[in-house]
């Protein structure tokens, strides 16, 4: 195989299981997080039962309110947290399993790239260095490490002898952000998690960089698990989206039927809220009322019921199932009103 | 709604060399901060005279006008210009200057290996105090923190005073009294850089602890470790004259200028003046390193 930053052919060289097996299966992930000082044995359930599928060549965006869990959800993906129970499947693998696939070859193949775009670079380091380290560690040679970061910093277009040279303090956002990119993609990952990646960029370096990943996207080949609580950029850039609620998914489904119609009282809420330009697009229905509850003592039954327009008693008794889904063109939501015999009153009219 | 988004997105090519435009010159922490030193003139000058302090030291044998351990029972606290004596000379008639002269060089030493020692071990300790978890975590600070209980002056007469005095038992026991304190400042700088994101990307792109610890926490521990050894030069020359003086330190006949001190106590009537020397010495190389460190410290705090 030649470098591996080059554009790969179609056919990925570690593809397993073809086009039609998932490149993830997440099945009910749990993290908890010891708190102190909340009472003996009291927990954050930051990802409580997060179960989805990621397919191939697509981009998966992950919404939700912040607290939500979602970036536990992406270092439980990469192990860089450990998951308290749950199972991880890559490209057919269980993930940690002797028969499967060991964390260091996921890491190999799935990358990150980090929230903060100036935590996530080391401020002493050239950022050349910074984007060498990848390939480096993974047994790369010097020389051919630098060649790799040189061209991956071309790639998502920056001068490799103008910037490369640089410490992290003297690029701009975007430019910080560009290198954390090129840093993920240097060890040449089949899968980005982008963890809220052009939150911290302004409208038009957010385009840039928009612009940037999905030009990536297509010329390397790559799948994506886009987080952000930016409903405009994801449904952007996003093929199927998933709405996380208090460590939980509430909706999964396709972005334009999400979009459209969503089918969860929160998803509505969270898309009523958001600003809209156009008057007559304006939703009727009420924004979001109150503070998101403690992920400490969360309610219980269905966890959205305490501040759901549509609670009834048996969202307090039952926690409502996100149910199956097929493939990419599923749409479910975990709402009693889905489920014709769930007995709420509004009983299969989401 | 998409549109404010698919407009921008449009309007601006992918390609744009929007990032290739600033030019800025390009300098590295290290060379900005020597930039910043070589503009500090207090620095530099004080510097400066550490060098002439230290180019003696190294030097004493070519520079000395006489041997630090000859005798006269004639020439016993002779004033300044005394028969080619520019110092005049001690309470045994040895020649002032060559014994501070030769006295720097003690003086360094102490100053310096004791420093280096606690440095290297204290450091490293911190380092994996910082980096390991939890239960490694208590058990290397705790222990740490005991000696941190007494006063340093304190803790460095009772070493010595148990082991005997002499150089060499000296230096061990400065080290023991530094290194519990590296090892916090290397603790405190390796946590701080622990959790930062880019420790775990690294993580995340395949490395291994200990490189990480070598590319990722070691560059950034190594400012907070040097500025604060830096510091701790001028203290361990105090307390090794102290030792000294205390007779737990360097024995005589050896010029060292906390023993000089203690023995020309006796004459501080009759040459009052040859009695300060020593601890002019002792006062000047110290404020000496001091200034130097601050100015380094300075230089060195830089919002990156
Ligand atoms: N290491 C940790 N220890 C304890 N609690 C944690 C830890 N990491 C996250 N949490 C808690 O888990 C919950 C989810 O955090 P997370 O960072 O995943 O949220 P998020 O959805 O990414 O939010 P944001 O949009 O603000 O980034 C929060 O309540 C947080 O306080
Ligand atoms: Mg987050």
């Amino acid at each position: 195989m030649s470098a591996t930053v080059q554009a790969k052919p179609y056919v990925d060289g570690r593809d397993r299981g073809g086009a039609a097996q998932p490149m993830l299966i997440a099945k009910e992930l749990q993290r908890h997080f010891k708190v102190k000082g909340a009472g003996k044995g009291a927990v954050v359930r930051a990802v409580d039962g997060v179960s989805f599928t990621l397919f191939k060549g697509e981009t998966l965006g992950v919404v939700g309110e912040s607290g939500c869990g979602k970036s536990t959800l992406a270092r439980v993906l990469l192990h860089l947290v450990l998951p308290d129970s749950g199972d991880l499947v890559f490209d057919g693998d269980t993930v940690g399993e002797t028969r499967g696939i060991s964390v260091a070859d996921l890491r190999r193949q799935v990358q990150m790239v980090f929230q903060d775009s100036y935590s996530s670079l080391n401020p002493r380091m050239p950022v050349q260095d910074s984007v060498a380290f990848g390939p480096m560690v993974n047994g790369k040679s010097k020389a051919e490490s630098r060649r790799i970061a040189q061209d991956i910093l071309v790639k998502v277009g920056l001068r490799p002898d103008l910037f490369g040279p640089r410490y992290p303090h003297e690029l701009s956002g975007g430019q910080k952000q560009r290198v954390n990119i090129a840093r993920a993609l240097a060890v040449g990952p089949r899968m980005v998690i982008l963890d809220e990646a052009v939150s911290a960029l302004d409208k038009s370096v957010e385009a840039q960089v928009l612009n940037l990943l999905r030009e990536l996207k297509r010329t390397l080949n790559l799948t994506y698990l886009f987080i952000s609580h930016d409903l405009n950029v994801v449904r952007y850039i996003s093929d199927r989206v998933l709405v996380m609620y208090l460590g939980q998914v509430v909706e999964l489904g396709p972005a334009a039927d999400v979009f459209a119609k969503a089918r969860h009282p929160y998803t509505q809420a969270l898309l009523g809220s958001r600003l809209s330009m156009d008057s007559s697009k304006r939703i009727e229905s009420p924004p979001i009322v109150g503070d998101p509850p403690s992920p400490i003592n969360p309610p219980s039954g269905c966890r959205f019921r305490t501040r759901c327009p549509h609670a009834e008693a048996v969202c307090e008794a039952e926690m409502p199932t996100l149910g199956q889904w097929e493939d990419r063109s599923s749409h479910v939501a975990a709402c009693h009103m889905t489920n014709a015999q769930s007995g709420h009153s509004l009983a299969g009219t989401a | 709604m998409n549109k404010p988004v698919a407009l921008a997105v449009a309007e601006i090519p992918a390609d744009s060399d929007f990032d290739g435009a600033p030019a800025t010159k390009v300098r590295g922490y290290w060379q900005s901060v020597g930039y910043r030193l070589r503009h500090d003139w207090v620095t530099l000058g004080f510097g400066v005279i550490v060098l002439l302090i230290v180019l003696a030291a190294v030097f004493a044998p070519l520079i000395a006008p006489f041997s630090p351990y000859a005798q006269s029972i004639i020439g016993r606290l002779k004033p300044f210009g005394w028969r080619g004596h520019p110092w005049g000379t001690d309470e045994l008639g040895r020649d002032m200057m060559s014994r501070l002269i030769y006295g720097g060089r003690i003086s360094l030493m102490m100053g310096l290996v004791p420093v280096v020692i606690a440095t290297m071990i204290g450091g490293t300790l911190g380092v994996i105090g910082g980096f390991a978890g939890k239960v490694a975590n208590t058990a290397i600070m705790r222990t740490m923190d005991v000696f941190y209980a007494f006063p340093s002056i304190l803790l460095a007469v009772a070493i010595s005073g148990a082991m005997g005095g002499g150089i060499v038992n000296g230096i061990i026991s400065l080290s023991l009294v530094f290194t519990p304190a590296m090892c916090r400042v290397a603790e405190t700088a390796t946590a701080q850089v622990k959790n930062l994101d880019y420790i775990e990307a690294a993580r995340a792109s395949g490395a291994g602890t200990l490189t990480i610890i070598r590319h990722h926490v070691l560059g950034n521990v190594l400012g907070p470790v040097f500025i604060y050894a830096s510091s701790l030069v001028s203290v361990s020359i105090l307390l090794a004259s102290g030792l000294s003086f205390l007779g737990l330190g360097v024995q005589p006949p050896e010029p060292d200028w906390g023993l000089m001190l203690s023995t020309l106590r006796q004459s501080l009537y009759v040459d009052p003046l040859g009695c300060a020397l020593p601890g002019i010495a002792i006062f000047i190389t110290s404020i000496c390193f001091n200034l130097v460190s601050d100015g380094i410290r300075a230089a060195m705090d830089v919002r990156i």
